[in-house]
């Protein structure tokens, strides 16, 4: 049993993945019959969104920062696709990541170059875009919003009717996570600064690069996301991925990075944003009136977090 | 740049971001208030007393807030604290006599100091960072005050509202005013010049310093958080007041903007440091802005827009200050 603990212990991913299988188990016992090809693919569907943005979040974080602004940034590059889709798609599209990256490069700029703390500059830059974005559709009334057939298929497609297409999307950018933070320079570097700014500093890294870097890629990353989940419920609206911040950070936490900075992963992010999507699933499941389900939601999120600061302690 | 010069720019640096946090904030508020004036001639009593209503409750989260940043945390479920007491008071109250919501507002603001209490405790006990606890627990309350009332509703004996939207407590100052410096004078006051508001001060400051000197920086930590649940009941209160019902989605604004009067206000987000009276009358400008926006004719929508600019003008000039006196 020790032996066990143990092994959990030197390989959290393990025990991450043992409670997502415990999890899918619970609902193929309460409910049989339910976890079905098509289940899996539909959880995999709306994971997707969660993971992009979750993969910003755990760049962010391993520096030992925050990103509240992800989930305004998501609605606001949403909002932009849609109101001007009529002008082109690839035009609507491009405005839409130009907004992540703005928005990106200002909280570079407070975090990195004047050393704010990331949790205030990104709830400003969070108001500032949540509040311009419901300016915007006071001109933006007349026009008749639409989601691009092409977001469309990345958000709700399915390739032979099973495989969604947001996965590729989704896989492609956790390739690129995994690589980027174990096998190149800035990877390195995101963990090193985590784990002792100061100590980069004193050892030549220009830290501010680094970091301006990390909340651009973050905010395009949520922008990103933002694309994704407005192809899924194909329509634009300005609470649109409201529900997604606090889902972005706890699956961070959950996945076992360290919100100071220097630990953790993206693999560990992938199980958490799943885990977190069935665990949806299953309060869905549960037939419970709407607040219920947001308390246990918010209950399960807390001692999940609890219990891995308890095994890694 | 000799080094004389330096160290002579750096401490006078220094001394500019000292000098902004003592007095930036009521230098900005009263150059608000000439702007309102310029803009809004016949700014009276009438729009003293609706400002100092409408501020009320975010006066409240701010005061919360502010609290529990000085401790060294951060609350970011200050808005659904805020909304259960709302829809609390206002389904509790519908069918109450005057003297029966005085003492359910009391009760009220006991549920709230019980929340914060156990958004402290999970804190302390999990080890659980602050944004983590307070944003799910954020969640959690948000659920119960669903759960309490499911659309926008209730209300509450109208001699009850007017104890906040009158102004017949003195003949000077608007009820809601009165209010906010009673609540802010009885509470805080005394608390922050006690032993109590010392251990809060040293443990925001430095929590082993503060243990080694005998501070139990948990349970400091705890109260912190339970005194911020009871502004955040007083302010949930205040909403009743100001509305005149309870609306279980209304608490969202007050977490963001709490965080912003704070900042604004000039708390340090690193904790010790600050007191409550720069958030106070940063809550204060945060109300007027929108409706200095509305006598400019511009879509007060805008507020949001300018708040968050404000906040990150605000913390970029610490930023820069910072800045300069890390190059000396």
């Amino acid at each position: 049993m020790s032996k066990a603990l143990a092994l959990l212990r030197s390989h959290t991913i393990l025990a991450l993945v043992l409670l997502l299988a415990l999890f899918v188990l619970g609902i193929e016992i309460a409910r049989p019959g339910t976890v079905t090809p098509l289940w899996v693919s539909n959880a995999l569907l709306f994971a997707a969104p969660l993971a992009i943005l979750g993969a910003g979040q755990t760049l962010v974080m391993l520096t030992g920062g925050i990103d509240l602004s992800v989930a305004s940034v998501a609605t606001g590059s949403a909002y932009i696709l849609a109101t001007n889709a009529a002008s082109g798609d690839g035009f609507a599209l491009a405005l839409a990541l130009v907004l992540g990256l703005a928005v990106g490069i200002v909280n570079g700029l407070g975090v990195a170059v004047l050393r704010v703390q990331p949790l205030v500059m990104t709830l400003g830059t969070g108001l500032m875009v949540g509040g311009a974005m419901t300016v915007y559709s006071q001109y933006m009334l007349a026009s008749q919003p639409h989601v691009p057939a092409m977001i469309q298929t990345l958000g709700a497609g399915k390739l032979l009717g099973l495989i969604p297409v947001d996965l590729f999307l989704w896989a492609a950018i956790a390739a690129l996570m995994l690589f980027t933070l174990h096998r190149s320079g800035f990877g390195r570097l995101l963990y090193a600064v985590g784990d002792n700014r100061e100590a980069c500093h004193l050892a030549g890294v220009r830290v501010w690069r680094v970091l301006f870097l990390d909340y651009v890629l973050c905010a395009l990353l949520a922008a990103i996301a933002g694309l994704v989940l407005v192809g899924g419920t194909n329509a634009a609206d300005l609470s649109l991925a409201d529900v997604y911040l606090l889902p972005s950070v706890a699956c961070v936490i959950i996945g076992g990075t360290s919100i100071f900075g220097g630990r953790g992963g993206y693999a560990g992010t992938i199980v958490g944003a799943l885990i977190l999507t069935v665990l949806t699933s299953i309060l869905t499941l549960l037939d419970v009136p709407e607040p219920v389900k947001q308390i246990l939601y918010g209950a399960i999120i807390l001692s999940l977090a609890a219990a891995y600061a308890r095994l890694t302690a | 740049m000799s080094a004389a010069n330096k160290i002579e720019a750096g401490s006078a640096a220094h001394s500019l971001s000292r000098y902004l946090r003592a007095t930036g904030m009521p230098l900005l508020f009263l150059a608000s208030i000439l702007a309102t004036l310029a803009i809004h001639r016949d700014f009276g009593a009438f729009d003293v007393q609706s400002l100092a209503l409408g501020a009320l409750p975010l006066a409240m989260a701010s005061t919360a807030q502010a609290i529990v940043v000085i401790s060294g945390g951060i609350d970011l479920s200050v808005g659904s604290m805020i909304a259960v007491a709302n829809v609390l008071s206002a389904s509790l109250m519908q069918h109450a006599s005057f003297r029966q919501s005085l003492g359910l507002a009391v009760l009220i603001i006991l549920v709230g100091a019980m929340q914060g209490a156990i958004n402290g405790t999970l804190i302390v006990l999990s080890r659980i960072p602050d944004i983590v606890v307070t944003l799910t627990t954020g969640f959690i309350w948000g659920g119960v005050a669903l759960l309490i009332l499911e659309r926008p509703g209730g209300g509450a004996p109208s001699d009850f509202l007017e104890i906040g939207a009158g102004a017949d407590l003195s003949s000077v100052l608007p009820n809601a005013l009165l209010l906010l410096i009673g609540a802010v004078g009885v509470i805080w006051v005394p608390i922050r010049s006690s032993r109590l508001g010392l251990s809060l001060y040293a443990t925001g400051s430095d929590p082993v310093a503060a243990f080694r000197s005998g501070v139990d920086p948990r349970l400091a930590r705890i109260l912190a958080y339970g005194l911020g649940g009871v502004f955040c009941g007083i302010g949930g209160v205040a909403l009743t007041m100001t509305t005149g019902i309870g609306a279980p989605l209304a608490g969202a604004y007050y977490t963001l903007s709490s965080v912003a009067a704070v900042v604004i206000g000039g708390v340090s987000l690193n904790g010790g440091r600050g007191g409550v009276l720069g958030p106070v009358l940063a809550a204060l400008l945060l109300t007027l802005l929108p409706m200095d926006l509305i006598f400019l004719n511009i879509d007060p929508n805008y507020g949001q827009v300018i708040q968050g600019t404000l906040i990150v003008l605000v913390v970029m000039i610490g930023g820069f200050a910072a800045f300069l006196q890390g190059r000396s």
